[in-house]
C-alpha cells in the first residue's frame, strides 16, 4: 500500500510541528545573521504528485539558489534550503560585505557560493539540531552542497531516493519572508524537508503516534 | 497557425505529431528521450526518473514513465499503434546537480540514467542519433518532429540544437 494513504491527519499534524520546530530555530539563526526580522509561515505539509513538488518553487524552469543536504542515522532525508536569486543575493552581499556579488549572472565569485553554502549550512544545521533535540532521534547531516539552476532540475534530485518506491512526495514545507515584503512581490524562501519513505514510521514512533502496519 | 506545445511532466510521457511540437522542462539528473520517426513526423517523449524499476518493491502497478526499463518499450509500442515504423532517439539529461564526495551510488544517479536509457536503445534496436548529456547543469528541452531538431536551453547559455 502507498505510503501516503497510511498517514492520518494526526501524523500530518506530527509533520507540522517538525517544520515548526525546525525552521523555527533556522529562521531565528537566519535573522540574526542578516540582521533582519525574519517571518516564518506556519509549516504546511504536502502530499503531492512530483510534478505539483516541482511547482512549489514557482515552475520547472524557475531559476533558485539552492542548498542541499542528505540526512543519514535514525532517520534519513533530503534536505533543501531554496532562495529566490535577489534574496539570496542581497545575503551574500550582506554576509560578505561584498555588494557587487550577485546571483543574476555567473560566474560567480568562489567567495560568495562559499557565503551561501555556509548559510544554507547553519540554518540546516540548526534545523536538524532543534529536531534531533526534540525526538532524541540521531541525525547527522552531509556537507551542503549549493547548485543555482532550474527548480525543477535540483528539486528532482531530492526525489531520486522515495521515487523508487512511491509515486508521491511527502514534503514538510516551510516558506521563510522578510519582515514588510508582500506576498505578491516574490517568490519566497522555502526549506523543504522530504524524509525518506522508510523513516517516517521511524519519526511516528518516535513521537507516540505509531503507523497501523 | 498556432503551433500546439505537448508538455512533459516529470516522470510521465507523451506523443505528438506534426505540426505540435514536444518539451519536458527542468531536467536535472533526469534523462530526456525522444523516440521519433522523421517520415511519420511523429515523436514521444520520455522524462525517465530511475535506471530500473527492479527497485520498485512491492508495488502492483508501476508507472511505466519513470524507469528506463520500462518507459522506452511502452513508449514504442505506444508510438508503433500510433503508427510509427522506423525510431530514432535523441537524449538529454542525466547531468550531476551538485558536488558531492559521497560515494553513496545514489548521488551518480545522472550517469546511471545515461547508460540505462543507452542499455534500453540497444535492446530495442533504436539507433541512437544524438546526444547532450552528462554535465552539470538542468537542460528544458523542445523537439519538433517536423525538423527532427532538438533544442536543448540551459541557464544562462545559448540554446542548442542537435
Amino acid at each position: 500500500m502507498g505510503l501516503e494513504k497510511q498517514i492520518t491527519p494526526l501524523h500530518l499534524d506530527v509533520l507540522k510541528e517538525i517544520g515548526n520546530i525546525g525552521a523555527g530555530n533556522a529562521a531565528t539563526a537566519l535573522s540574526i545573521l542578516v540582521d533582519k526580522k525574519i517571518d516564518m509561515k506556519v509549516p504546511t505539509v504536502r502530499i503531492i504528485t512530483f510534478d505539483e513538488m516541482l511547482d512549489l518553487t514557482g515552475g520547472h524552469d524557475n531559476i533558485v539558489t539552492a542548498v542541499f543536504l542528505r540526512v543519514e542515522g535514525d532517520v534519513s532525508g533530503s534536505i533543501f534550503f531554496i532562495l529566490p536569486l535577489d534574496q539570496a543575493t542581497r545575503y551574500v552581499q550582506q554576509l560578505t560585505g561584498d555588494l557587487s556579488f550577485s546571483f543574476s549572472e555567473p560566474p560567480y565569485s568562489e567567495f560568495g557560493l562559499s557565503a551561501m553554502q555556509e548559510l544554507g549550512n547553519i540554518l540546516t544545521g540548526s534545523y536538524l539540531t532543534s529536531l534531533s533535540d526534540f525526538t532524541g532521534l540521531d541525525l547527522y547531516p552531509s556537507v551542503p552542497s549549493i547548485s543555482v539552476d532550474m527548480a525543477g532540475a535540483i528539486i528532482s534530485f531530492g526525489l531520486i531516493e522515495l521515487s523508487h518506491t512511491e509515486d508521491f512526495a511527502i514534503v514538510i514545507d516551510t516558506a521563510l519572508d522578510e519582515n514588510g515584503q508582500k506576498e505578491s512581490e516574490t517568490v519566497k524562501g522555502h526549506f523543504f524537508f522530504l524524509p525518506d519513505p522508510d523513516s517516517f514510521s521511524v519519526i511516528f514512533k518516535t513521537l507516540g503516534v505509531g503507523m497501523n502496519d | 497557425m498556432i503551433k500546439t506545445v505537448v508538455r512533459v511532466g516529470i516522470a510521465d510521457m507523451k506523443i505528438v505529431r506534426a505540426p505540435g511540437t514536444i518539451r519536458t522542462s527542468g531536467l536535472g539528473s533526469c534523462v530526456g528521450v525522444i523516440l521519433y520517426d522523421s517520415k511519420m513526423k511523429i515523436a514521444g517523449l520520455a522524462h525517465i526518473m530511475l535506471p530500473d524499476s527492479s527497485l520498485a518493491r512491492e508495488k502492483k502497478s508501476i508507472n511505466t514513465a519513470k524507469f528506463a526499463d520500462t518507459a522506452l518499450i511502452a513508449l514504442q509500442k505506444e508510438m508503433a499503434a500510433m503508427g510509427a515504423k522506423s525510431l530514432k532517439a535523441k537524449i538529454s539529461g542525466g547531468a550531476q546537480m551538485f558536488q558531492f564526495t559521497s560515494q553513496n551510488d545514489q548521488m551518480r544517479i545522472g550517469p546511471r540514467n545515461i547508460d540505462a536509457v543507452k542499455r534500453e536503445l540497444q535492446a530495442l534496436g533504436i539507433q541512437l542519433v544524438a546526444e547532450d548529456t552528462g554535465g552539470n547543469s538542468g537542460r528544458t528541452i523542445e523537439f519538433d518532429p517536423e525538423t527532427c531538431v532538438l533544442e536543448i536551453r540551459t541557464v544562462y547559455q545559448d540554446p542548442i540544437e542537435i
